[in-house]
């Protein structure tokens, strides 16, 4: 089955984030495909390669880049969303004069209109959020 | 039609969880997670609401987030059955749709 | 290329959009409502569903200029024109809020808790914010 997942929160401030990829990780385990993980509102944090949490806590972000190198998954952020809350690639860094990039290895950033894609293409989209 | 609802929110906080039974249909089934769980223990004041609640649609509870929480299987309210990941996978797979009660 | 065109076939579905949650005070609302914009733009069949504090959404004579934030309750009056017609509010919402139809900016239909989860069961696919 295709699943689509949209997650709607940041990593730590919530646990939706780790739920999202837990759930991720499972449906994959199972034989599912991910159609596309979609990151909007301030899920969008989950794409910033500046996080350092402590050595004793999970990375959050690279947990999400290595689930994507190994399973080839398609992880989009929500180009308006990320605009607001300072997540660019160094696409984005150009148009919008801006002098760094942020996006971890395995995030593209596009438009929302991936998410309704993925609502159409998909058998379930799951969300999850706070 | 048959829809999962998933409830990620304690019904001691917000109104998540009674919206939703409100509107589960006969058949549908509703998932508690994260801090949704706390809906499905025996001797507070949701039990009630839960039982009845149990009469017409499925009533499941993430395992891994109890366990995280401290709460014991043994607590959990009769007719509420516990899901791991992979059980929460098999019912978004099994149901038409899935409806996250934010 | 936009993003109407990659698509490379004509599935309608049926989205719902479900509001919870007040305007201002979290983000929800408005990043909901461009989401929105966009499924209609993919000539899906949308409704939008107003229950909880969600129907505060739609409340009449918002003036924000004071909390130095966008109103962005014109963009509802706006809807029609992207074929938008299906607007949705709950019943019970609306009592427990004391809330008539004469304070929304938009027309609507109001629906009692059994339609609304007929409603809900008609759908391909809720979108949660």
């Amino acid at each position: 089955m295709k699943f689509a997942i949209q997650v709607n929160e940041g990593p730590y401030q919530h646990q939706a984030a780790d739920s999202a990829y837990q759930f991720t990780k499972a449906a994959l385990e199972k034989g599912h495909e991910i159609f596309r993980v979609f990151f909007y509102h301030d899920g969008v944090n989950n794409a910033t390669k500046l996080t350092t949490p402590p050595q004793d806590d999970r990375n959050i972000v690279n947990r999400w880049s290595e689930l994507a190198e190994q399973h080839n998954l398609d992880m989009v952020v929500c180009v308006a969303a990320a605009q607001r809350r300072g997540i660019v690639d160094e696409g984005e860094a150009k148009r919008n004069g801006k002098d760094a990039e942020n996006i971890a290895p395995g995030f593209r950033i596009s438009g929302l209109g991936q998410l309704v894609e993925a609502g159409i293409q998909a058998d379930r989209l799951v969300v999850f959020g706070d | 039609m048959s829809i999962l609802h998933t409830v990620n929110k304690s019904p001691y906080e917000k109104n998540s969880l009674d919206s939703c039974l409100s509107l589960a249909k006969e058949g549908s089934a509703v998932l508690l997670i994260e801090d949704g769980v706390y809906a499905a223990l025996k001797g507070a004041a949701k039990e009630p609401r839960m039982k009845e609640a149990a009469q017409k649609i499925k009533l499941y509870v993430l395992g891994p987030d109890l366990k995280a929480r401290g709460m014991a299987e043994d607590r959990v309210i009769e007719g509420v059955e516990i899901v791991d990941y992979a059980g929460f996978v098999d019912l978004a797979a099994t149901h038409d749709k899935v409806n996250a009660w934010l | 290329m936009s993003e109407e065109e990659m698509m490379d076939d004509e599935v309608v579905k049926k989205f719902m959009f479900v509001n919870r949650r007040a305007p201002y005070g979290s983000i929800y609302a408005l990043e909901s409502l461009e989401v929105v914009l966009i499924a209609a733009a993919f000539d899906q069949d949308v409704s939008l569903l107003f229950s909880d504090d969600g129907i505060y959404q739609l409340k009449k004579g918002q003036e924000t200029a004071e909390v130095g934030m966008k109103n962005f309750s014109p963009t509802y009056r706006a809807l029609e024109m992207y074929d938008v017609e299906k607007l949705y509010v709950s019943q019970t919402a609306m009592d427990e809020r004391g809330i008539s139809k004469d304070d929304l900016i938009v027309e609507v239909e109001v629906l009692n808790d059994e339609a609304l989860a007929d409603l809900m069961d008609d759908q391909d696919v809720i979108f949660s914010f």
